[in-house]
């Protein structure tokens, strides 16, 4: 019999939600009561272990924690909380590496300005969102004036770059030189002229074959190679050259996606307006091909950012990279599971925040549609 | 007439396609000369020389994991094959068992328990939102930092965890193990048959086997009948502790289990969103459909749900057998012996021939990545619905 | 007469929303009922209650004389012997025409493959495509694929069969062709129960007349008296709309 006896039993909401997610039969209740247990157990471990039982800058005597020897594990035995004292003793140099002290107020400034000079490309429905396109376009020339420095700023040096500033710079700047190339690729692609189409389909498809690794290697090793004499770009450049080129590919094919998705009819009715190729592309089939190319353009970009912690591989201290350099400090040698831990943390909040993100625009895409 | 010549050739279709693709090619020779040139120059002044003859020094350095035999003796060309063979190792091990937590987790990311199901997403928010660099890593330290070979944790009888890797007992095959095997495989052999007579029963009388199930039973209870008959032919060889090492037995190295963990795991984390995208994009009609004709449960999610769910599955899940594959690259940071770690790397290093060097280690990743796709290209043309359903 | 379909006080919430207010509704061996009214007044669901692809959750469902609880062994039982027919068709896009039909025979009552083929290709030639067995759903209009869709419901030799908007989704020059099918089906004495907004199918084959809205029966009459006579204001305005344009 299903049915109820009592009415407002069954016009519950919670209690309906509860039956229905946890208990609708008895496999769902015994999964339950295990979910429960192992929550209940990694969650303690966890909490304690990262909050009640850490150390943060002092241990449970109240000592400033200067170096390992100081974390209450290392004295006490049976302790084992966190020792988060490194990630404050390395703090500056997790976000600026090793940039010099006195100057750290110009990253923090470019810091500041990131979000304003992304916010319009983001939301569409801004207001004064103009002028906020148009400070996207000037923050990147801006940015490396402050960071690199030039007339009235001293001149920091990008071996000095470090920790988040480089894992941002090789990100941002990356994706920013990336999608123009991408644009032209994605173009190139769906050309009709054989050897454009071509050109673009072996290159896409050679970059999207190979590790990244390798790209940074060959750019680290043979772009000195290619180049004339006086030409020898730094480390940093270097990787950002093969993370442009890898990031270029994976988002010329979204932006294909993209393009695929538009009904040849608006083609069509473009040119039966006597609008010519440039005209057609660029007012009538860009502008949709992007609208629905931004989400898996987002992933590529989560791709990308995830991926700039390779460059520790070719020398370039990254966020990992610093953290790696701390750990092989002797004075903080051996907490790794702290610093690794937050550096993963310091990646999952971007990348999260960057596949809500994408989430957010393909509901909006949908309901637009509908 | 000059001008209505020139007229013709910059707005004809034929003739601009024509000409920008001229201008396209001249341009890119252009830039390949240059940079051909410069190169040759660059190498000159440096005195690198260059050419594949060092492909027959010896390399003289050693690689601790290996499938093949290698000395430092043994030539460069040797250890590529060394690096590829461990590459292609690291990748089959590492996509299968991606494959199987990605199905496990897909699954339980629709399990109609609601605890599950988010236990299941934070995993794979938690795990696809962490550089898979920083996870194997991370897996890495982990492994590195369990008790000395002295104090190894014994999880079962002969099986050791140490920081020097995983010990467990290596098999010695005795006279008349082959038997096992070829029973084995001929357990294997006849299940396909049954499975087809069983099938054609069905077609002509109606009759449903449990087909699955006495073939499972077959196939595992045929191997262990025949192997207590040849009176056990196999034992082991259990590690034992000789001071500071174990002597016999096999191990598992750090290096190795840091790869696997961290490339499986981070790839099970896509892989189980394919899964449960594909479980999904089967339409909530398709079931009720199946349900208004009668089937049971388990027959709608046979004949109905999987196969179609397969059709959508398979597809991203072969680039993310791609990227894992890319991925295992990354096996320099830990030091497992890949491609690109010995070959890329040491050899590199040793010889000095960037280009050659590179040129090969991309190719070959060139080559395993259309490989795939090919073969993923061909599977999805023969699965594709016929119209357009 | 024979009762073959008894609903009784049936109520059905989602959530919040009262789709299904003390439904009362009996259907006799080989009548015909024709549901109408305006969309989310609860008719599809009240026919998806009767094969249980929903749960009603107050009053009772009675279907051959069995009563429709979670009783799993009850409801494989009824969805034996009762069709249905979606809006959407539901065709399994995976198989050919032939293997469409012939999978509920297989595989639910457990025929052998020639003779569920054989049947197959029975009603496949009363629906009027016999040569279109072995394409795919997606290579059929959608007129096809409905005729489809219905001879699969056939196949299972049901004596109840429920149509759910069956021609909603179809284009104009098509509705026809399937309506005739489910006309021919009427005349064989098969027991119909027709969620439409179909008026000239419903004067030519409804015994019954029913009008629902906002959860609710609202009149159930002949159709004669349905079209000409109306009782309920509701109706009369429904019918003026459907009726007019």
């Amino acid at each position: 019999m299903t049915t109820f006896s009592n009415q407002s039993l069954m016009r519950n909401k919670y209690y309906n939600w509860i039956i229905k997610n946890l208990f609708s039969s008895w496999v769902n209740s015994l999964m339950t009561v295990v979910a429960i247990i192992f929550i209940y157990e990694v969650g303690t471990f966890f909490l304690n272990w990262a909050f009640f039982a850490a150390d943060f800058r002092t241990n449970f005597q109240g000592e400033l924690i200067t170096d390992r020897s100081f974390c209450s594990k290392n004295i006490m035995p049976g302790e084992y909380g966190a020792c988060w004292a490194i990630i404050y003793a390395r703090w500056d140099q997790f976000m600026y590496g090793f940039y010099p002290i006195e100057e750290v107020w110009r990253v923090n400034f470019v810091y500041a300005l990131l979000p304003l000079a992304i916010i319009g490309i983001l939301f569409d429905k801004l207001p004064f969102r103009k002028y906020f396109i148009y400070f996207t376009f000037i923050y990147p020339f801006l940015a490396y004036f402050m960071l690199y420095g030039g007339p009235g700023l001293s001149v920091v040096g990008t071996n000095k770059w470090g920790g988040l500033l480089v894992t941002l710079f090789l990100g941002v700047t990356g994706i920013g030189l990336a999608f123009p190339l991408s644009i032209i690729l994605a173009l190139g692609r769906r050309s009709k002229m054989p050897i454009v189409k071509s050109l673009c389909v072996v290159f896409i498809e050679f970059i999207r074959g190979v590790p990244l690794i390798t790209l940074l290697f060959t750019a680290n090793v043979m772009l000195p190679l290619f180049l004339p004499d006086g030409v020898n770009p730094d480390n940093l450049l270097r990787a950002l050259v093969a993370v442009t080129l890898f990031q270029s590919a994976y988002m010329a094919e979204a932006i294909r996606g993209g393009l695929q998705a538009i009904p040849r009819g608006q083609i069509e009715a473009a040119q039966s307006l006597g609008l010519n190729y440039w005209q057609t592309t660029r007012k009538i089939i860009l502008p949709q091909a992007l609208k629905i190319a931004i989400p898996p353009i987002v992933n590529t970009c989560i791709g990308l950012f995830k991926d700039t912690s390779l460059v520790l591989i070719i020398g370039l201290f990254d966020l990992l990279g610093i953290g790696r350099a701390a750990l092989a400090d002797m004075t903080w040698t051996k907490l790794y599971y702290e610093v690794y831990v937050f550096i993963s943390l310091v990646f999952f909040i971007f990348c999260f925040g960057m596949s809500r993100y994408s989430l957010y625009l393909e509901k909006k895409l949908k309901t637009d549609n509908s | 007439m000059q001008t209505n010549f020139l007229r013709k050739i910059i707005f004809d279709e034929k003739s601009r396609s024509l000409l920008i693709q001229t201008l396209v090619i001249g341009l890119f020779a252009l830039f390949i000369y240059l940079i051909a040139q410069q190169t040759a120059y660059n190498l000159e002044k440096r005195g690198i020389s260059s050419g594949f003859d060092f492909l027959n020094l010896s390399a003289g350095y050693d690689i601790s994991i290996r499938l093949i035999p290698f000395t430092s003796e043994d030539t460069h060309f040797r250890a590529y094959f060394v690096g590829l063979l461990n590459t292609l190792m690291i990748a089959v091990c590492g996509c299968f068992l991606a494959t199987i937590i990605g199905f496990l987790v897909g699954v339980i990311r629709l399990s109609s328990n609601w605890l599950f199901r988010n236990i299941a997403y934070v995993y794979v928010e938690f795990t696809r939102n962490v550089p898979v660099l920083l996870q194997i890593i991370l897996y890495y330290s982990i492994l590195l930092h369990l008790p000395k070979i002295k104090q190894a944790i014994e999880i079962f009888d002969g099986f050791f965890l140490t920081n020097r890797g995983f010990f467990s007992p290596s098999p010695i095959f005795k006279e008349g193990f082959s038997l096992v095997l070829w029973s084995f495989l001929i357990a294997i052999i006849a299940s396909i048959l049954i499975k087809k007579i069983l099938k054609k029963k069905q077609e002509q009388t109606g009759q449903q086997y449990p087909i699955f199930l006495i073939n499972s039973a077959l196939i595992i209870f045929t191997p262990i009948l025949v192997y207590y008959i040849m009176g056990r032919p196999l034992e082991f060889d259990a590690p034992v502790l000789k001071g500071f090492n174990f002597k016999g037995g096999m191990v598992i190295r750090p290096e190795f289990l840091g790869m696997l963990f961290g490339l499986s795991i981070y790839t099970a984390a896509f892989i189980s969103e394919t899964v449960r995208s594909g479980i999904i994009a089967v339409s909530k009609g398709q079931r009720e459909a199946s349900q208004a004709l009668g089937l049971k449960n388990n027959l709608v999610m046979r004949l109905i749900v999987i196969p179609q769910a397969l059709r959508v599955i398979i597809p991203p899940l072969t680039s993310q057998y791609l990227n894992l594959t890319k991925n295992s690259s990354l096996g320099i940071a830990i030091g497992y012996a890949d491609l690109v770690h010995g070959f890329g790397g040491i050899s590199l290093n040793q010889t000095g021939r960037a280009i050659e060097i590179m040129l090969m280690v991309m190719l070959t990743y060139l080559t395993i990545s259309l490989t795939i796709s090919l073969f993923m290209n061909i599977y999805n043309k023969s699965v594709q619905f016929k119209g357009n359903a | 007469m024979e009762q073959v379909i008894q609903l009784e006080k049936v109520n059905k919430w989602y959530d919040d929303f009262h789709v299904l207010k003390d439904i009362d509704l009996s259907v006799q061996r080989g009548q015909k009922i024709v549901v109408c009214g305006p969309s989310g007044s609860g008719k599809s669901t009240m026919i998806r209650c009767i094969n249980r692809l929903e749960a009603h959750q107050k009053g009772h469902i009675v279907v051959h004389n069995t009563e429709l609880t979670n009783d799993l062994k009850n409801i494989d039982m009824i969805r034996k012997n009762v069709g249905m027919v979606f809006q959407q068709f539901n065709l399994f896009p995976h198989l050919s025409v032939i293997d469409n039909i012939s999978l509920a025979p297989i595989w639910v009552k457990k025929m052998p493959k020639k003779e569920a083929e054989d049947i197959a290709m029975s009603y496949l030639e009363k629906v009027k495509i016999p040569e279109q067995a072995q394409k795919f759903p997606g290579q059929l209009s959608g007129g096809q694929q409905q005729r489809v869709a219905i001879a699969r419901s056939l196949a299972m030799n049901p004596d109840i069969m429920l149509f759910d908007e069956p021609t909603s989704a179809l284009d104009p020059e098509m509705i026809k062709e399937v309506l005739d099918v489910m006309i021919q089906l009427a005349e064989e004495g098969m027991t119909m129960l027709v969620v439409t907004h179909e008026m000239g199918f419903a004067k030519t084959v409804a015994d019954q007349m029913i009008f629902m809205d906002e959860g609710k029966i609202v009149e159930q009459a002949t159709p004669d008296e349905f079209f000409n006579n109306p009782k309920s204001d509701r109706t009369k305005l429904f019918l003026s709309q459907i009726l007019n344009h």
